[in-house]
């Protein structure tokens, strides 16, 4: 699978097929700071994802207090 | 499809649309953030929550205009603004600009070397004067921002831990109007900042994705790891954290931020209400800028 993170923009290469929930997991992401699209859909924790999908890692935190 | 945990429910597109505007209807009307006739303008910069923002308000049929303020950070600001643009040119919607550095004489990394400041520190400063002058001058009743329920939590965790009454007295979702200061609003304190990007995606809103890289290694970024390792293990953390806050203990604090209002008056240099002669904001702006004050006038 093609993975592409944000903040710094990156691609990166993982195995499949998995789910979103153990990408994440192997990722060492908190499902809770980022989004995951598949296409132009938003795909949640129990979506399997193939080994020929593109997915894009969106992250949603944003930084500062004001 | 969405997941959203605190819920315990997942939504599709429509529903999850329908949420969110419903979140934010009942935000203002729970707190009374906007009365009949009420002028907003909206804190725009081109990141997801401030567009999201928007397009509720502009969806709940609200007098609603942008205001984007240039922070003069770089490549991220030369950015921020053109999702601004097109978010505003595309549905036709007025974006009024400032820019700190053509309209102020200076930057926000300019201004936290100059004066030793954290740069969030100085661009608040500047974001809080700013919006609020505008608005007063434009004849706006109503500022709005996109401060949500993730940055709400995480400010009261801040605040908690070093026990700031004055700030705690404060943090709510509406500051109401004072002679000098146009009313605060934050109408997005019910939805949560995953919340917000998906609606962007859903909607088709660009936004900017990538970081201010005035932001890492934060403080505020640490108090959200923190609250969403928490949220994960325990759903409905946060905005139990917040909202019992809110309900149940804001009161308490609320005298000491009465008085500290009470107690202020119009700065020498621009009016704003300030505890001393000179607000921070004007004595920032000379630092920074290197034009003496008075010499603006
Ligand atoms: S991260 Fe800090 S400097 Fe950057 S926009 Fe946010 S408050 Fe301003």
């Amino acid at each position: 699978m093609k993975i592409l993170l944000r903040n710094p923009r990156r691609e990166i290469e993982v195995s499949g097929p998995c789910t979103v929930a153990s990408l994440l997991h192997r990722l060492e992401l908190n499902p809770e700071s980022v989004l995951v699209i598949v296409g132009d859909e938003l795909v949640t924790r129990d979506a399997r994802l193939d080994d020929s999908a593109s997915v894009e890692i969106r992250p949603v935190i944003s930084g500062g207090a004001s | 499809m969405i997941d959203i945990k605190r819920h315990n429910a997942g939504f599709c597109r429509d529903h999850f649309l329908v949420h969110c505007r419903e979140q934010v209807r009942r935000a203002i009307h729970d707190h009374k953030m906007v009365e009949p006739g009420d002028r907003i303008v909206v804190a725009v910069s081109g990141g997801k929550d401030s567009l999201a923002l928007w397009d509720l308000l502009v969806g709940l049929e609200y007098d609603v205009d942008g205001l984007y303020l240039g922070l003069g950070i770089g490549e991220y600001s030369g950015e921020s603004v053109q999702f601004a643009r097109k978010y505003a040119s595309a549905r036709g919607l007025k974006l009024h600009e400032v820019d700190l550095q053509d309209d102020l004489g200076f930057t926000v990394p300019g201004a936290a070397s100059v004066t030793h400041r954290s740069p969030c520190g100085a661009c608040g400063l500047s974001k809080r004067h700013v919006f609020n002058t505008f608005a007063r001058d434009h004849g706006y009743d109503v500022v709005a921002t996109g401060h949500n329920l993730d940055d709400e939590a995480a400010v009261l965790l801040g605040n908690v831990l070093r026990w700031e009454t004055g700030y705690l007295g404060r943090q709510h979702p509406v500051l109401p109007s004072a002679p000098g200061f146009v009313r605060k609003v934050k109408p997005l304190v019910r939805l949560g900042e995953r919340e917000m990007a998906a609606y962007c995606v859903l909607q088709g809103i660009d936004y900017q994705v990538e970081e201010c890289p005035m932001a890492e290694g934060n403080r505020h970024l640490g108090y959200k790891e923190v609250l969403n390792a928490l949220e994960e293990r325990s759903p409905g953390s946060k905005a139990s954290f917040l909202f019992g806050f809110l309900e149940r203990a804001h009161a308490q604090f609320a005298t000491v931020a009465v008085e500290e209002r009470e107690g202020l008056s119009a700065c020498i240099e621009c009016g704003s209400p300030t505890t001393s002669e000179i607000c921070a904001f004007c004595r920032l702006r000379e630092r920074a800028s290197g034009v003496s004050l008075g010499e603006g006038r």
